[in-house]
């Protein structure tokens, strides 16, 4: 039994790591992480939904039938988007500043359905909130890592600190197209040290 | 517990069961949040007015003024005045923005010269109209840095359109809309009589009280909130940095 939660966790984190390897949620993969901070806020949100809502549809699996299964997830899953939302809006402006357009966004990640689909709704709850909080660090692992990428390709700084000179960065990979080589070249590099 | 059956019935209780539930914890934490969004957004506007005014010593904000839909914000230091923080929206505009409506503190000091500006609320796309919180503030873009000039004498309109002010690239609605903004902010102060040149002692007299009343409050917080400016000041100077390789 403790085997199987630790590997339940250790699964999203490493093998089915939901950007890495299911390549799932990648609207927000691409577009929040300019900077490692960004890519972590992010991240951390959509754990604090992926979990809350594995957790509720998990409980609810048997009160919901099967052909409204959908609109009765995606209403619990937006509730929860809705509520960090409000909460970071309230707490923390700074960075609801920077991510307040995509946190609604969070109720279409497939990551979060996927999840609510495939685990949820055929688990019990105590391995739901594991997958969750499995899923979700390795969502946030992976946008802090792409992130921490972008930020010190792009502009020499890791989490604020700087450590080389800012006029040496090279700011496509602060854009659009350098979200798409990072994640390519982490995503290759990734699958071959898990082949092993 | 067996799973219920997809009956017509099952699935109407069901989804509106979890509607309901849905809808009341939603208004529980809207309710809970009311208050402090509010007190963000208030710290975040008080915040906007001291960094896009002159810097100076013991600066005090008057009570604000609104002059058709624009808010006023004048400072002084002592009794002289020496700016205004404007806030004002596209509500109104010719020039609609992209993205709905925006908001803008604009700082102009005692001659009518643009200090600094803050976007407190916009909605335009990332990556092109957002970026007017940088793009016109740019000291490496001449063209479309709009701190130090003055809406009287430089054309605020963007170069497409025979003004003085390099648009946004690929953002041409957003810079129209953002200049216009601009130039209602200046109208807003142009048509107040000038307090430093003020002939009637009745006005004058009547401001000293304003400030007066501030007084107490207002020097207090000053000094809080110049703390935050430098930090705040010393990001935007980062950004335009970056925003500076980028273009």
């Amino acid at each position: 039994m403790k085997n199987k939660a630790l590997n339940t966790v250790l699964n999203g984190i490493l093998r089915e790591n939901p950007v890495f390897a299911l390549v799932l949620g990648m609207c927000p993969t691409l577009a929040t992480t300019t900077s490692a901070i960004n890519g972590m806020s992010m991240g951390l949100a959509t754990t604090f939904v992926l979990i809350c809502s594995n957790v509720v549809i998990s409980l609810l699996k048997n009160l919901i039938p099967n052909k409204v299964r959908i609109p009765a997830f995606i209403v619990v899953i937006a509730t929860f988007v809705t509520m960090v939302q409000l909460l970071m809006q309230a707490y923390l402006p700074a960075i609801y500043e920077v991510l307040g357009l995509f946190i609604p966004l969070i109720v279409v990640n497939c990551i979060v359905l996927g999840r609510a689909e495939a685990f949820a709704a055929k688990n019990n709850v105590g391995l739901s909130a594991l997958d969750g909080l499995g899923m979700g660090l390795g969502f946030t692992l992976a946008l802090t890592l792409i992130g921490a990428v972008r930020e010190l390709l792009g502009t020499g700084c890791v989490f604020g600190l700087n450590l080389y000179s800012e006029t040496y960065g090279m700011l496509i990979f602060v854009l659009a197209p350098g979200a798409f080589i990072v994640l390519g070249y982490l995503m290759a590099l990734v699958q071959k040290l898990l082949k092993k | 517990m067996a799973k219920l059956q997809s009956s017509f019935k099952n699935m109407l209780l069901s989804l509106t069961l979890i509607a309901l539930v849905a809808a009341a914890a939603l208004a529980g934490v809207y309710m809970l949040t009311t208050a402090p969004i509010e007190e963000a957004k208030v710290a975040k506007q008080q915040s906007a007015i001291m960094q896009v005014l002159p810097e100076m010593e013991g600066i005090t904000i008057a009570e604000a003024e609104e002059v058709n839909g624009i808010t006023l914000h004048k400072a002084y230091v002592g009794e002289e005045w020496v700016g205004t923080a404007v806030e004002a929206s596209t509500e109104g505009n010719m020039n609609m923005p992209f993205g709905g409506t925006f908001r803008l503190m604009v700082g102009f000091d005692n001659v009518g010269n643009v200090v600094r500006y803050v976007v407190l609320e916009q909605a335009e796309t990332p990556g092109l109209g957002a970026q007017m919180s940088t793009w016109f503030c740019n000291p490496d873009k001449p063209k479309s840095n709009i701190l130090g000039k003055n809406p009287a004498t430089t054309n605020f309109s963007v170069s497409k359109d025979g003004g003085d002010i390099d648009a946004i690239t690929a953002s041409t609605i957003t810079s129209r809309a953002f200049l216009e903004v601009v130039v209602k902010a200046y109208n807003g102060i142009a048509q107040q009589p000038m307090p430093i040149e003020a002939v009637s002692s009745a006005t004058q007299l009547h401001e000293e009280n304003v400030v007066v009343e501030e007084d107490t409050t207002g020097r207090k917080n000053c000094k809080e909130r110049g703390r935050e400016n430098c930090k705040e000041r010393g990001r935007c100077k980062n950004n335009n940095v970056q925003e500076g390789g980028q273009q």
